[in-house]
């Protein structure tokens, strides 16, 4: 298939790889631990895990599985909100297919819709507003959710809702913004991460001049990564060339698609509709200031909190789970006191074994049994 | 068809038991289905069964839409209850089939949905003998649904089982995977691509039959339906306890379902198929039934997909194209779509 199998190549794959080894043995490791990339995106994270990337790596590099995928980040109070949303009788409520599963304190948006709820998954907010259109007596909701790469396309269904005067559309925003969540990372303690896998998709929204405050302030490296096994490849190698040359720089790899400057048609409908929380709760993680995203007055009438009066309540994560270390880096999935035992795919107590994309779903579902297999 | 069901619609009427009852039985159903067991119209078909071990099964049909490339919910109907006759080693013989009518639903779809029916029913060499039909308010059901029931006779000497893999053994597809999933999912209205894909419906008996005039050293034969290639390769790991490893680049996926599930961030493996067999056979035995499956239409496609290793008990793995291994996992809950 055309641009997809070139960028799987395993003959190019081993020479990468090759490359890779040479350069690890060259590093020499801080305090004897292996060298530490994050992958800050979901999307990352799968494909490491889809292509076993993480098994042909040398043993003194390992990947920590970033807070990028958004399904796994999602606080239960929001999920929470959105049953409540969900319930009322007048009521489609709208979202993304991996969203439905997320649990609430009590249940999840599938459980809900079994119970006989209006829940609909859809591939593009722009559908939402055919729905709203098709239903002009109900009030139609889209759960908006996810980083910049989402953001544009929520950001045009409401700009078009005003437009087409669609009254019974409602966004429950939640998404959230990257870069103080990098920060957050960069900032906590015990934190021994060497450099990162910048996010493809994201950074082909806002460019790569937002990450400049990693190499400037924090001496990290992070490249621009694509998705294919090949980007993530040619990424590792670049930010390993960076660490053994003591440089700490913003590199784009994935340059067929990203921009310094980013996608400015993208942004512009983001200005337009939205404007940052001063706190947003993130599960796993706790309060990150200025990461969440709302509507801003210009289109208020649209927002389902003010609709709906929802309340920010913050419903904590079991004490067990330990999903804000294993985010961070500190700790191992499988070395959380309750992977694999209270905390599975079926019953996920915590945000990480709730999406596929989550680095203790992937674990689960990819990581057992291979260390015997490859025996 | 009759003219007098021209632009008619299913009533409650249909469903009471009384003329208009009989006049749909007679004038769709036998009339179509056209057999003397069917004809009797008795309580009960009364049939004659070769010798041999008696396979029964059944299955319901529900799919949306009711048309998709390559088939619909009668062809379905037909060949999904053969195919699970079939994969057990049986002759399939009979069929038996219930209708369950929503309030509403036109009545020429339905006489072109049994005509479909009897069309797979005829090329698997099976008959449909008796049946039932129920018609339910409108809002009661989604159009249609058809359960069938078939049974079959397994000649004597056929042993094949889901406990039946053994270390070495090879594991064979009839051909391409994931197309009936892929073109479920590219029919359905709110998606907005568009593939060349067709289902792969079909029936499976011959298939099954010519593998095992070559060889008698088939262990497993599995329907990979719901769930797919990874599902049923599971279901046989875990029952046989053994260790699978599929090799990536031996998958046979068309370039069009490839595309889908790149766009919708689905795993081919999973996906549904309805006229594709996973095979577990000795590995002396391997080549001979890829050729034997090659020669027929179902299986021209036909490949080795992997092999039963010396591993970790009821686990499947992949080889991927680089060399590194992952886990094949049975699927918590659907494949959703990922976000981003």
């Amino acid at each position: 298939m055309k641009f997809v199998d070139e960028y799987r190549n395993p003959t190019q794959a081993k020479k990468i790889l090759k490359e890779i080894a040479r350069l690890c043995s060259e590093i020499t490791p801080k305090d004897n631990k292996p060298i530490q990339i994050m992958e800050v995106c979901g999307g990352h994270t799968h494909s490491i895990f889809r292509y076993g990337l993480n098994q042909l790596l040398p043993d003194n590099l390992e990947f920590v599985h970033g807070p990028g995928c958004p399904v796994c980040v999602l606080p239960r109070s929001v999920v929470d909100n959105c049953l409540h949303i969900a319930q009322h009788e007048d009521v489609i409520f709208t979202t993304f297919g991996d969203a439905m599963r997320v649990p609430g304190s009590s249940k999840s948006l599938l459980d809900l819709k079994a119970e006989g709820g209006d829940i609909r998954m859809v591939y593009s907010p722009l559908d939402v507003l055919a729905i709203a259109k098709k239903n002009p007596t109900k009030r139609v909701v889209f759960f908006g959710l996810g980083f910049e790469t989402t953001m544009p396309s929520t950001a045009l269904s409401v700009m078009q809702a005003q437009k087409e005067r669609i009254d019974n559309f409602y966004l429950f925003c939640n998404h959230i913004t990257i870069i103080p969540t990098i920060k957050a990372v960069l900032d906590s303690p015990g934190m021994r991460i060497d450099g990162f896998l910048g996010p493809g998709h994201v950074s082909l929204i806002i460019g790569t001049r937002p990450y400049d405050f990693i190499a400037d302030d924090y001496r990290k490296p992070l490249v621009a990564a694509g998705f294919e096994p090949l980007d993530i490849l040619q990424s590792v190698w670049m930010i390993l060339k960076q660490l053994k040359n003591g440089e700490a720089k913003i590199e784009n790899q994935y340059s067929r698609l990203v921009y310094e400057e980013g996608n400015v048609s993208a942004l512009s409908p983001i200005q337009e509709v939205f404007e940052l929380r001063e706190f947003f709760e993130w599960r796993g993680l706790g309060s990150i200031n200025h990461s969440g995203i709302k509507i801003n007055d210009k289109y208020s009438k649209f927002d389902a909190e003010k609709e709906f009066q929802l309340k920010q309540v913050t419903v904590v994560d079991p004490d067990v789970c330990q999903c804000g270390e294993v985010l961070k880096g500190v700790l191992k999935p499988w070395e959380c006191k309750v992977f694999a035992k209270e905390c599975t795919p079926e019953t996920p107590l915590g945000a990480l074994m709730t999406s596929t994309e989550g680095a203790c779903s992937a674990h689960y579902s990819y990581g057992q049994n291979i260390d015997l297999i490859n025996r | 068809m009759d003219q007098k069901y021209q632009g008619k619609k299913i009533t409650m009427a249909h469903g009471s038991g009384g003329k208009a009852s009989s006049d749909l039985i007679s004038d769709i159903f036998v009339a179509t289905f056209n057999n003397d067991f069917l004809a009797l119209l008795e309580d009960q078909a009364r049939l004659d069964m070769p010798p041999g071990k008696v396979a029964l099964t059944t299955d319901s049909y529900v799919v949306s839409p009711l048309f998709f490339n390559g088939g619909n919910i009668g062809k379905l109907a037909i060949t999904g209850t053969v195919n699970d006759l079939a994969v057990s080693g049986a002759k399939p013989l009979y069929l038996t089939c219930g209708f369950i009518l929503e309030e509403g639903f036109p009545i020429e779809t339905l006489d072109v949905i049994v005509k479909s029916m009897q069309e797979a029913a005829e090329e698997a060499g099976v008959k449909v003998v008796c049946g039932d039909t129920k018609v339910v308010e409108k809002g009661s059901a989604d159009q249609i649904f058809i359960n069938t029931a078939g049974v079959g006779v397994i000649p004597d000497g056929v042993e094949i089982h889901s406990t039946a893999a053994r270390v070495g053994d090879k594991i064979l597809v009839n051909g391409y995977i994931g197309d009936h999933g892929a073109t479920i999912m590219q029919s359905r209205a709110e998606l907005a691509i568009s593939a060349d894909i067709d289902s792969d419906c079909q029936v499976l008996n011959h298939l099954v039959e010519k593998i095992l005039s070559v060889s008698s050293n088939v262990r497993s034969l599995r329907d990979a339906t719901r769930g797919g290639v990874a599902t049923v390769l599971n279901e046989i790991a875990k029952d046989s306890k053994v260790c699978m490893i599929l090799k990536e680049q031996e998958l046979p996926i068309r370039v069009p379902t490839r595309g889908v599930c790149e766009i919708l961030g689905l795993d081919p493996l999973y996906l549904a198929n309805e006229g594709t067999l996973v095979c577990v056979v000795k590995a002396e035995d391997a080549a001979l039934v890829l050729a034997a499956m090659r020669q027929t239409k179902e299986g021209k496609n036909a490949c080795i997909i992997g092999e039963v290793i010396d591993g970790p008990k009821g686990v499947v793995a992949l080889e991927t194209l680089f060399g590194g291994n992952k886990i094949i996992d049975k699927l918590t809950g659907d494949q959703l779509p990922r976000i981003c």
